[in-house]
């Protein structure tokens, strides 16, 4: 009798996914899932429940919290720890901007982005972690293309891009000095429409920012922005707020995440939109514009 | 608009990981940037970074590989340092290419890319024909046990689209590759990666040829033999233990299947406490299995209270893996700083094990551009591959690489830097 035993790519990268998760859980003494509220860290944090079921994760969830959030973001995530039965930590930045540990921007083009650097290795470093899970993908951004399933960080929280342990199978080695740590990247092998595709079959709830909505936004050097209490308009912008039918293809920092004009409200529209889509989802991202090697730099000091 | 990438498509796709290797001017990068445009993998604003970068450098093309080649210190020399891993799909597939550069010294980046490859595509320039890198690549392909293996014989344009010259190098490789018995499917595609011929579209300038295009072959070339389905292997992850009262009792055994197939009512053992016991159930999230297999992340359960923790192994009684203290194997050694010691100690970790690994023997090195052993000059220094013989604290439960890639390979690591310094291969 021939039987085929093979699975489809997302049931291939589930159980990759689900594999780099118990094997952080047992090579590291105290890890901590990054939870930014944004779709890969929804899918990372629902991988993580299958994971351990009908265990609870044998970790707690960290959101570094730049104070600059859309509510919705807040509100979702409240509601998605509860249910998941979860710890939830904040590492915020405004307390490390109040403790005077980061000096703010200012300006128009000011962003906690940056900052928010900080209020994550200190949350690492008060919390004892030794591995943070981040949800980054390799197709995402061409520092993170290079970027290893476990990637090992130096006591200063710093990646040294040059010098990374190879992986082959699937052995990691997590081995570590006192005062390392390692981040942790179990979505490395999927794109932007592996995920949407894996939310529609596992109907993972999303906050609604993904989806088409109405509201008043503006544009900043061709990119659409939402109006928030924590960006300062330029005169010109001011006067060019209007209302949008938008939707968001990533969820970071208000201030520096665009909005994609969009009529797509559900998520086979997203998914037929994704897959015309001629610029990445990081195409809004302001933070990403700064420099060509924007996003190494900011990943060699140990952002995410 | 491929139909793959449409909400209702993607349910019966399944994925396929290459690697490729070569340099620069062997269109490599020709090649690979147009499977990924021809299926939409790269978007405007990458392309559109890449072309300013590429002007700003005075290239006279767009050079795809700083699409991923994105480190500062790749960017300024102008080469791939490490493995670069690159995706696209279409309707039948999901394609996780390995790209390593192909000169000597990158040989581990070659071994790190082949390590979880189902496909090897060798780049062929038709001017010159089989060269040492060729051999290189193929000889390497077939050390980590890649089974599929496409020599696509590229720059046909550049030879009037010449079918000798094709039959010729054709003949070439089959004489070489003869010695190569890990490789069971070699394809030969002639083509052109700059003008597109045989890659995505058939070619018009070589009716000749009546075999796929590159993509066509790639899309539907079978895999499904490639995992053990036979000699049935859970290394054992974690145990879950719910402290529940749902689920007072559950002791759940995850780990992600390494061969074969595993049923509720198998009688199962335990390595190396040597308990057998039954599986009562498989278990996910969604419910429980009837049946798992390679490569599954699952917990199952066990009919009787027995001890089972990381780092054992669950396997069925009719053929359980040997338990080995003394190792053969074939190495790719690593680190650029330090060599290979005769009587060094390391930490081998195997599945999800780790022992103290004792170096007993060096027998040979291979040359990978002659495959010619050296027998004369035994340190390893960085990218050398040869034979040793380990001997470890604790017995493993391994397979031979040949029967199964997963409990037949190791990696040694040094204890004082804690770095990955080898890959092994069991034989």
């Amino acid at each position: 009798m021939h039987q085929d035993y093979s699975i489809t790519h997302l049931k291939q990268l589930e159980s990759e996914a689900i594999y780099i998760l118990r094997e952080t859980a047992a090579q590291f003494e105290k890890p901590v899932l990054l939870f930014s509220g944004g779709k890969d860290s929804i899918v990372m944090a629902h991988l993580a429940k299958k994971a351990f079921y009908p265990a609870r994760l044998p970790f707690p969830l960290m959101h570094v919290d730049t104070g600059h959030n859309f509510p919705e973001t807040i509100a979702y995530r409240d509601h998605f720890i509860e249910e998941l039965g979860a710890e939830l930590v904040i590492a915020s930045v405004q307390e490390a901007i109040d403790a005077g540990k980061v000096k703010e921007e200012t300006g128009p083009h000011a962003s906690r982005n940056g900052l928010q650097t900080v209020a994550l290795l200190d949350g690492l470093e008060a919390g004892n972690y030794d591995a943070a899970l981040g949800g980054g993908r390799r197709d995402e951004e061409k520092a993170r293309a290079k970027e290893r399933f476990f990637s090992h960080r130096d006591a200063f929280g710093q990646w040294d891009p040059k010098n990374q342990r190879p992986e082959l199978w699937n052995i990691f080695n997590g081995r570590k000095h006192h005062g390392e740590h390692f981040r942790v990247f179990p979505l490395s092998n999927w794109t932007e429409m592996d995920i949407w595709q894996y939310i529609k079959l596992e109907a993972i709830d999303l906050p609604n920012l993904y989806f088409s909505h109405v509201r008043p936004c503006f544009e900043r050097n061709g990119v659409v922005m939402a109006v928030s209490d924590f960006i300062e308009l330029m005169p010109e912008e001011a006067l060019s707020v209007k209302d949008m039918r938008v939707r968001f293809r990533t969820i970071g920092d208000a201030t520096c995440t665009g909005a994609a004009l969009s009529d797509a409200a559900d998520l086979d529209a997203i998914i037929d939109e994704v897959a015309v889509a001629r610029q990445t989802e990081r195409g809004t991202r302001a933070d990403d514009k700064r420099s060509e090697t924007a996003m190494e730099d900011r990943k060699k000091e140990g952002y995410f | 608009m491929s139909e793959t990438n449409t909400a209702a498509g993607y349910l019966d796709m399944d994925l396929l990981r290459f690697t490729t290797a070569g340099s620069v001017d062997d269109g490599k990068s020709t090649l690979i940037g147009r499977l990924l445009y021809d299926s939409k993998a790269i978007f405007e604003d990458q392309l559109e970074a890449v072309e300013k970068s590429s002007k700003s450098r005075g290239d006279e093309h767009i050079n795809l590989a700083l699409l991923t080649d994105g480190l500062r210190s790749e960017r300024e020399q102008g080469i791939t340092i490490d493995v670069a891993y690159r995706y696209f799909a279409t309707p039948k597939r999901k394609f996780i290419i390995a790209d390593t550069p192909g000169h000597t010294q990158y040989t581990r980046n070659m071994v790190t890319g082949a390590s979880t490859a189902n496909l090897a595509i060798l780049l062929v320039d038709a001017r010159k024909g089989i060269i040492e890198q060729t051999c290189r690549h193929a000889f390497i392909a077939n050390l980590l046990r890649i089974q599929h293996v496409v020599v696509c014989i590229n720059k046909m344009d550049l030879v009037e689209w010449d079918e000798s010259t094709y039959n010729a190098i054709v003949d070439d490789f089959k004489r070489f590759s003869s010695r190569l018995d890990n490789i069971v499917d070699i394809t030969f595609i002639p083509a052109s990666a700059l003008l597109g011929d045989n890659i995505v579209e058939e070619s018009r300038n070589m009716p000749w040829y009546k075999g796929s295009t590159l993509l066509y072959h790639l899309e539907t070339v079978y895999i499904g033999g490639d995992e053990n389905h036979i000699d049935a292997r859970l290394p054992i992850q974690w145990v879950i233990r719910p402290h529940s009262d749902k689920w007072h009792d559950f002791r759940g055994f995850a780990g992600r299947i390494a061969g074969g197939v595993f049923k509720p009512g198998d009688k199962v053992k335990v390595l190396p406490s040597g308990f057998e016991s039954t599986v009562k159930a498989i278990h996910t999230m969604e419910g429980k299995l009837q049946e798992a297999f390679a490569p599954m992340s699952i917990a199952l359960t066990l009919e009787d209270e027995i001890d089972v923790s990381r780092g054992d192994m669950l396997v069925k009684l009719n053929n359980p893996p040997e338990p080995k203290q003394s190792i053969e194997a074939m190495i790719c050694w690593f680190s650029a700083d330090k060599q290979l010691v005769g009587r060094g100690k390391y930490i081998l970790r195997h599945t999800e094990k780790e022992v103290k690994a004792l170096i007993q023997e060096v027998r040979y090195k291979v040359n990978i551009n002659t495959l010619h052993k050296i027998e004369d000059d035994l340190v390893f220094t960085h990218n050398d591959i040869g034979r040793i013989t380990i001997h470890t604290s604790a017995p493993l439960m391994a397979d031979s690489y040949r029967r199964n890639r997963i409990t037949g390979s190791f990696v040694l690591i040094d204890e004082q830097t804690n770095e990955t310094v080898a890959a092994g291969m069991i034989i």
